[in-house]
C-alpha cells in the first residue's frame, strides 16, 4: 500500500506537470463557480454564449473556500482566471492582495449602474443571492418562524442540515437566543457573544447534519434525512420548480448577499477575464440568467428585461423581504478567519 | 599440470589479458553493481521525489515560519534591545508603524495578522485594523497614537509574542499540535479548553484504527482458516468472495455504505422488520428509530470491510504453508482439537497476523473520505484536520505539524511492535 501510494504521488506529480504545460498551452479561461444548480444557470446564460462568440472555457467548481485561492496567488501559480465569490471572501481577499483590483473603464461598464458596485474595488458584482431555509411540505407542517425551525427540536424532531460554515449560522443563533437583530455584529464583535452563539448551537448540535456545497441542503431535505435544511435560496427554487419537489422557502430572516465576478491576482489571462466579467455584465444576458435560478441580477439595466412570472420568488420581492437580515460582510472579511477556525474546532469537540 | 590458474613465480594470479585477477574481479564486480545500480536508479529516484523531498520539505514547512520576520523588520530589528518588562519605547512603536504602512501597501497586514492570531486569538482584525489607520499617522509621538487605535498594543504580552515569533524557525505549530503552546514568557502551558481539540483527535484516530483492526481479525481469522483448509475447489470460490470487494474502488463501497445506512435506509428497515429496533427501544437503549449515518459505527463499520482483505490475505498466505501434518502429530500425541489449535497451529500463524494487522493499523491511521463521508463531525480522523488546514485555513505550518505528528506516532507503533514481535518474523506469504 505504501507502494500505491508512492506510485499516487508520483502520478499526481507528473499529472500536475503536465497539466501546468496544458494550461501554459492553452488560450482557455478557467472560470469557478459553486456547482450545481447556479453553475448551470451561468453555463447557460453566460458561458455557453462566450464560448458560441469563439471563446475557449474551462470549468472548475469549489464551495468558496478562499482559502483555495489564496494558495494559489501566494505560490504565484494562478490557474483560476475568473472566480465567483461572495461577499465576505471580496472584501477580505482585496485587503490581502489575493484579487486584481478592477478598473471599471476597462470593462466599459458604468459602476453607477450596479447594486453594490461602491462595496470593494476588486470584483464586480453579479447577483443578489439569499441564505434562506425550506422544508417539504408533505412531511412537515410550517413552523411559526425560522427560529422555531432551527432550534425547536422538540416541535419539531429530527435533523437539521446546516451550513459547515460559521457565517450566517451564528447570527441566527444569537437571534434566536433573543438578541435584537440591529445588536448581533455588537454582541458577535465580543469573545462572550461568541461564546454564547456557541452556546446556542451546542443546543442542536446533535441535530444537526453539516452541508459543505449548494446542492447538498436540497438533496438532503429530498432524501427525508432532515426535516429542515438551509441554503441558497435559488437551490431550493430549483428543486421546487425543476425537480418538482414540494419545498416550501421560509423568507423568514433570509440573509441576503452578493455573488461577484473576481480575477485572482497575477493571472495571465487578464484580458480574457476582463472581456469575460464585460460579456457576462450584459443586462438582457443577466436577465437570461433568471430562467434558470431565481437570483437578483445586481445591473440595474437588466431589471426590466426580466420576466415577472420569476419576481415573486427573488429574495427582493416586497412579500420576502418582510423580515430580512442583512449580513455584515465587512465583520466577516474581518473576523472571518478567527470565526471559521473556533467553528472547525467547535465542531470536533 | 601448468595452466593459467597455476601460482606464477611473483605470487600473483593474473587474468588471460595479464591484469592481476584481484583487479579484474573488482572491475568486472564494480560493472555489474553498476548494472544493477542503473536498474534500481528509476525506482530510486522516483522513491526520493514523490517520497522523500514531500516529507522533508513537511518536517521543515511545521517548524519553519518567516512571516513575522519578513513582514515587520524594522518592528523585529527595535524589539532586539527590548527588555520586555514594561511597554517598548517610543521607537519600537515608530518602527511598527513605518512597518504597518508599508505592509497596508504591500497589502501583507493581513499575512501578518493571520500569523499572529494563531497565538492571541482574535488580533487578526485588529492588525488589519490598525494597519487601516496607522497611514493617517503622519508623526510621532506613536506610541499613544498606535495605542489609542487598539489598547491590544498596550499589553506587553502581545509585544512579547511578536518578539518570540521573530524567529524564522517556531516550535508553535508542533506544541499547538499537542494542545500546547508558549505563554508570553516563553514558558509551556495549556492551550484554552475552546481551541485544544487535537489530543483528542489524536487519541480517535489511534482508537478507530485499533478497533478497525481487531475487528478485522476477529472476522477475518476464522475466514482465512476456512479458506486455507477447504478444498481446492471451495476455497476458490470463496476467495471471488474475498477479492470481488477488495478489487472494488474505495469510495465506491464508501458510498455504497452511506446508501445503505442513512436514515430511514436499508439498515435502518432491517433492523424495524426483525424487531431489534422494538427490542433496542424496549431496553432502552435508543429512543425512536437507530441512527447509524454520520456515526462512530457506522464509520467503523465502513472501515471494517473496506481493511477485511488486507489483514486477512497475509494471514491467509502465512496459513497455506502450514503443513496439517502439525496438527494431526498433535491430536495423536493426545491434544484436544481446540488444545493442539491454540497450542501447534496459531502460533505458526502469528506471523501472518503480525503482518496484516500492521498493514491495516497503519492505513486506518490515514484514513480521510470514509469518515468524511458516512462520520459525523466528532468521528473526523488526523487526515480529515489536515485536508481542512490546507484547504479551508490554507494554514501549511499547521498541515505539516499534523502531518509530522501522524508520522512520529507510526513510527514509534513500528518501534514498539518490533521491539514486541519483531519485524523480520512478519510474513506476507
Amino acid at each position: 500500500m505504501k507502494k500505491f501510494a508512492t506510485l499516487f504521488g508520483a502520478a499526481l506529480l507528473a499529472g500536475t506537470a503536465l497539466y501546468a504545460v496544458k494550461a501554459q498551452a492553452a488560450d482557455e479561461l478557467t472560470i469557478t463557480s459553486w456547482g450545481g444548480a447556479y453553475q448551470e444557470s451561468q453555463r447557460n446564460a453566460f458561458f455557453k454564449p462566450f464560448i458560441d462568440a469563439g471563446n475557449k472555457i474551462t470549468e472548475a467548481e469549489y464551495n468558496g473556500e478562499i482559502a483555495k485561492i489564496r494558495a494559489m496567488v501566494e505560490a504565484k501559480a494562478v490557474t483560476w482566471d475568473v472566480v465567483d465569490v461572495d461577499t465576505q471572501t471580496v472584501l477580505a481577499g482585496c485587503a490581502e492582495g489575493t484579487f486584481e483590483t478592477i478598473d471599471w473603464a476597462k470593462l466599459g461598464l458604468d459602476r453607477a449602474k450596479f447594486i453594490g458596485g461602491d462595496v470593494t474595488d476588486c470584483a464586480v458584482p453579479n447577483i443578489l443571492y439569499s441564505t434562506v431555509a425550506a422544508y417539504d411540505t408533505t412531511k412537515t407542517e410550517a413552523p411559526a418562524s425560522l427560529f422555531e425551525a432551527l432550534f425547536d427540536t422538540t416541535k419539531y424532531p429530527g435533523k437539521r442540515a446546516l451550513q459547515k460554515s460559521p457565517f450566517v449560522n451564528l447570527e441566527w443563533a444569537l437571534m434566536a437566543d433573543g438578541v435584537a437583530p440591529a445588536d448581533v455584529y455588537k454582541v458577535l464583535g465580543t469573545d462572550e457573544g461568541v461564546d454564547r452563539a456557541f452556546k446556542k448551537l451546542d443546543s442542536i448540535k446533535k441535530d444537526v447534519v453539516w452541508w459543505e456545497s449548494g446542492a447538498q441542503g436540497p438533496q438532503l431535505l429530498a432524501d427525508g434525512q432532515v426535516v429542515f435544511a438551509t441554503s441558497w435560496n435559488g437551490r431550493f427554487y430549483n428543486a421546487i420548480k425543476t425537480d418538482k419537489k414540494p419545498f416550501k422557502i421560509i423568507w423568514d430572516f433570509q440573509a441576503p448577499d452578493w455573488d461577484w465576478w473576481a480575477i485572482p491576482k497575477g493571472t495571465p489571462k487578464i484580458e480574457e477575464a476582463y472581456r469575460f466579467i464585460t460579456f457576462a455584465s450584459d443586462p438582457q444576458r443577466m436577465a437570461d440568467q433568471t430562467k434558470w435560478i431565481s437570483y437578483g441580477p445586481a445591473n440595474k439595466d437588466a431589471a426590466p428585461k426580466i420576466d415577472p412570472a420569476i419576481l415573486p420568488d427573488l429574495p427582493s420581492a416586497p412579500d420576502n423581504l418582510k423580515t430580512v437580515f442583512y449580513p455584515d460582510p465587512q465583520f466577516w472579511g474581518d473576523k472571518g478567519d478567527e470565526l471559521r477556525e473556533r467553528f472547525n474546532a467547535w465542531l470536533a469537540q | 599440470m601448468a595452466t593459467a590458474q597455476a601460482v606464477p613465480a611473483d605470487g600473483v594470479m593474473r587474468a588471460a589479458d595479464g591484469t592481476p585477477l584481484k583487479t579484474a574481479l573488482a572491475r568486472a564486480e564494480r560493472r555489474e553493481r553498476l548494472k544493477a545500480l542503473g536498474l534500481v536508479l528509476p525506482l530510486f529516484a522516483f522513491i526520493v521525489l514523490s517520497f522523500v523531498v514531500p516529507i522533508l520539505v513537511m518536517l521543515y514547512n511545521s517548524v519553519y515560519d518567516p512571516d513575522v520576520a519578513e513582514n515587520m523588520p524594522q518592528t523585529v530589528q527595535a524589539l532586539q534591545s527590548w527588555d520586555g518588562r514594561e511597554l517598548p519605547p517610543e521607537e519600537v512603536f515608530a518602527a511598527f508603524v513605518a512597518d504597518l504602512q508599508e505592509a497596508q501597501k504591500n497589502k501583507q497586514a493581513a499575512l501578518i495578522g493571520k500569523r499572529l492570531n494563531y497565538e492571541i486569538s482574535g488580533i487578526r482584525s485588529k492588525v488589519t485594523t490598525t494597519a487601516r489607520k496607522v497611514g493617517a499617522l503622519a508623526e510621532g509621538p506613536y506610541r499613544d497614537a498606535v495605542i489609542a487605535i487598539d489598547k491590544v498594543w498596550g499589553d506587553i504580552d502581545t509585544w512579547a509574542t511578536i518578539k518570540r515569533s521573530s524567529s524564522d524557525w517556531t516550535p508553535f505549530y508542533i506544541l499547538s499540535m499537542l494542545d500546547l503552546r508558549q505563554g508570553p514568557d516563553g514558558s509551556i502551558e495549556h492551550m484554552p479548553a475552546d481551541r485544544s481539540i487535537y489530543k483528542d483527535i489524536l487519541v480517535r484516530t489511534l482508537g478507530i484504527s485499533l478497533l478497525v483492526t481487531a475487528m478485522t481479525l476477529v472476522l477475518g481469522y476464522p475466514v482465512a482458516y476456512m479458506l486455507a483448509t477447504s478444498p481446492q475447489k471451495t476455497a476458490s470460490i470463496l476467495m471471488i468472495f474475498v477479492l470481488l470487494p477488495f478489487w472494488t474502488s474505495l469510495l465506491v463501497r464508501t458510498t455504497a455504505w452511506m446508501i445503505l445506512m442513512q436514515d430511514g435506509g436499508v439498515f435502518t428497515q432491517m433492523l424495524n422488520f426483525s424487531g431489534i429496533t422494538f427490542l433496542m427501544n424496549m431496553l432502552g437503549v435508543i429512543d425512536g428509530e437507530p441512527q447509524l449515518f454520520k456515526t462512530r459505527f457506522a464509520t467503523v463499520v465502513a472501515m471494517t470491510h473496506i481493511q477485511l482483505p488486507f489483514t486477512l490475505l497475509p494471514i491467509y498466505s502465512v496459513m497455506k504453508t502450514i503443513s496439517p501434518n502439525y496438527m494431526r502429530a498433535a491430536k495423536s500425541l493426545g491434544g484436544t482439537p481446540f488444545y493442539s489449535f491454540l497450542r501447534v497451529y496459531m502460533p505458526q500463524t502469528l506471523p501472518g497476523v503480525a503482518a496484516g494487522c500492521l498493514l491495516t493499523f497503519i492505513l486506518c491511521l490515514g484514513y480521510y473520505i470514509t469518515p468524511a463521508l458516512v462520520g459525523g463531525p466528532t468521528d473526523q480522523m488526523i487526515s480529515g484536520f489536515i485536508e481542512r488546514a490546507i484547504n479551508s485555513e490554507n494554514n501549511w505550518g499547521k498541515a505539516s505539524a499534523l502531518g509530522v505528528i501522524l508520522l512520529t506516532a507510526t513510527l514509534i507503533l513500528y518501534y514498539v511492535y518490533n521491539k514486541l514481535v519483531g519485524i523480520d518474523r512478519m510474513k506476507l506469504g
